[in-house]
């Protein structure tokens, strides 16, 4: 039987885990570049509170852009910035910047190669009781569907300060998402995290669970119910949905034999499509995709809504029976 | 016209329900709700051309939500207005509701268009005043929109294609409470001189107090007059108004008041001793 790799210097999840929402380590790497790296300029479209850029107008007024509530704007703004040297930050809910400034990332930052970073707060249903209209869940497939953007979903605060500040060092346009509620932290300081590179942090070859966000850890905790009945799954955390890490995937198409993936996402065009569309064309295998169901959400509390859309543990659980069954 | 002093009494009920609403969903935005109680009341009591019992009727006004957070305020006037059973309220933000944290039309009684990005109402309602003009109907189009959401770009193109298209049936609202979420609007985005810039749009344009109904209701009457361009009401309010301790402050944007003590306060404020829990067995009228 397989078990979580002492290399993966993981938290003790089974023991309990301390809940820490993923904006919060965006806020932790904005400080630490703010200090550390004199080109960083943070924006934000009246947000600062919620994206938790206010911790940087509140301690490096200087380096911090209010744009009002004009995300156009803000992401054309950016673009202009990083012409004259500056390395923008540009804040704002994941609705209101991948989906209402998508134009301007497309055609102004991604076809003109500008170094323009994107923190994307607020993706996922889990944005709970403010409803539909503010829970991101299509940034996925809106931004990795454009050249030259690099994307990371950070499964937990830590690992959103590395993205954060692997970003600066980074020069092209990169787009982070991070979550509003609290969710497990998971990895520590020593986890390895690099972008474009997916972590085994499970072994197992009965079936790869391949997740990314906060699911990395409902993957986890799936991996153990499903261990009991005899099932060894491998879990993945695929943090970088572009560039994807195809190697890790392939190889975990070829031992495993069956694949699930898990996002908190539209189902279609994000984790889960990566994902396929690399396995069709190089090693297909029995394959399901844990996301949002093509439909939008609701109101309701995190909980109450990963549950009644499907994308807890249970449900991937669920799924990895579905191919495996499908395996023999 | 309904008498004025019936008016301020129906006001102070709404933000009664308002508060009430908020503090049992636990999350939701107090301050822009408040601020825009007097704005809603004088229009759907004295203004607007609806009918609960038939929310899609032909010859209706049409009422549109651009600042879709402000929805505690709508809610409640769609309640005591009879468009929903006022327990429905107190199911706010909650799994399967029929009112969602940010309005749904597909859910909602009396709700035009589904809103909650800012920015796109002005358009919204300029579209359907271009539609019911088109088709000889004379309905009248209202659009509430926030003054920080007047940042957005798309508010000005709006604004562009109503005047070109002389949308003399489209009245807009800027709640203008000087307040956004990172603060006062002329720290983070300067709007004045607001009223100028609507002007120079080729709006008619009227700056009022907009928590005095009398003068809100003259200037809807005075948009109806108004053969030729759409008219931008800017209703100088107060964020947060009637809650003392709401009042001008940008951090109750967002809040909702706790339950028990502080909801109780805020009833307090606005003149209501009984319980806050009793609020939600009783209707619209009772005040303890
Ligand atoms: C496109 C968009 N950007 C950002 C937000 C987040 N947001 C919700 S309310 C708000 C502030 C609105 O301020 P204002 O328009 O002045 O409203 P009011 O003061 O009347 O509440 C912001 C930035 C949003 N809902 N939509
Ligand atoms: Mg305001």
């Amino acid at each position: 039987m397989g078990d979580i790799r002492e290399e993966a210097r993981l938290v003790d999840y089974r023991k309990g885990v301390e809940e820490v929402p993923s904006r919060d380590g965006y806020g932790h790497g904005l400080l630490w570049l703010c200090e550390n790296d004199e080109r960083v300029v943070v924006c934000d479209a009246d947000l600062a509170k919620s994206t938790r850029t206010i911790w940087v107008r509140d301690k490096y007024p200087e380096k911090f852009i209010d744009f009002g509530i004009a995300e156009q704007d803000m992401l054309a703004e950016a673009g202009g910035l990083s012409r004259t040297g500056l390395v923008p930050f540009v804040t704002t809910y994941g609705v209101f910047v991948a989906g209402r400034a998508w134009d301007q990332i497309r055609t102004s930052i991604c076809y003109g190669e500008l170094n323009v970073k994107i923190g994307g707060a607020h993706g996922g249903i889990s944005v709970g009781p403010d409803g539909p209209t503010h829970q991101s869940l299509e940034e996925i497939p809106l931004m990795r569907v454009l050249p030259g953007m690099t994307l990371v979903v950070p499964t937990d605060a830590h690992e959103a300060k590395k993205a954060t500040i692997w970003a600066a060092s980074h020069e092209g346009p990169v787009y982070l998402r991070f979550g509003r509620e609290g969710v497990p932290v998971i990895t520590t300081e020593e986890t390895p995290f690099t972008v474009g590179r997916a972590e085994v942090y499970r072994d197992g070859d009965d079936v790869a669970i391949i997740a990314c966000g906060p699911l990395v850890y409902e993957a986890l905790v799936a991996a153990d119910a499903l261990a009991k009945d005899g099932v060894d799954a491998r879990v993945i955390n695929c943090h970088t949905i572009k560039p994807l890490d195809v190697d890790t995937i392939v190889t975990a198409a070829k031992e495993c034999g069956a694949v699930v993936t898990a996002e908190e996402a539209q189902v279609y065009g994000g984790l889960g499509g990566c994902v396929a569309e690399v396995l069709c064309q190089q090693h297909p295998v029995p394959m399901r995709i844990v996301g949002i169901e093509d439909v939008f959400g609701e109101s309701g509390s995190p909980r109450e809504l990963l549950d009644r859309y499907g994308m807890n543990s249970g449900n991937i659980a669920a799924k990895v029976k579905e191919v495996i069954a499908m395996k023999s | 016209m309904v008498d004025t002093k019936e008016l301020e009494e129906v006001s102070r009920k709404i933000r009664r329900d308002i508060m009430v609403m908020l503090a049992e969903a636990g999350s939701g935005h107090s301050g822009g709700s408040l601020s825009a109680t007097e704005i809603m009341v004088s229009l759907f009591w004295n203004v607007l051309r609806h009918d609960p019992e038939n929310p899609d009727w032909e010859e209706r006004d049409w009422f549109v939500l651009s600042k879709g957070h402000a929805c505690p305020v709508l809610y409640a006037v769609l309640a005591a207005r009879g468009f929903f059973p006022r327990k429905e309220l107190w199911t706010l933000r909650k799994l399967d509701t029929i009112l969602q944290g940010h309005p749904h039309r597909l859910k909602t009684p009396g709700v035009e268009f589904s809103a909650g990005s800012l920015g796109q109402g002005l358009s919204l309602a300029s579209g359907v005043a271009m539609g019911l003009k088109r088709q000889g109907n004379p309905g009248n189009v209202y659009v509430l929109m926030g003054d920080g959401e007047q940042n957005e770009g798309a508010i000005w193109e709006a604004g562009m294609t109503a005047a070109q298209y002389d949308l003399d049936n489209l009245c807009g609202i800027c709640d203008r409470n000087y307040l956004m979420i990172d603060g006062n609007t002329e720290e983070v985005m300067g709007l004045d001189p607001l009223a100028d810039k609507w002007r120079a749009f080729g709006w008619q344009v009227f700056e009022i107090d907009g928590h005095d109904l009398r003068q809100m209701t003259y200037a809807y009457e005075r948009f109806q007059l108004e053969k030729k361009r759409p008219t931008m009401i800017i209703a100088n309010t107060i964020k947060g108004k009637g809650v003392s301790f709401m009042e001008n402050q940008a951090d109750w944007h967002g809040a909702p008041p706790k339950k028990g003590e502080q909801v109780q306060q805020a009833l307090g404020d606005l003149g209501f001793t009984a319980p806050w829990e009793d609020f939600k067995k009783h209707d619209f009228d009772w005040v303890g």
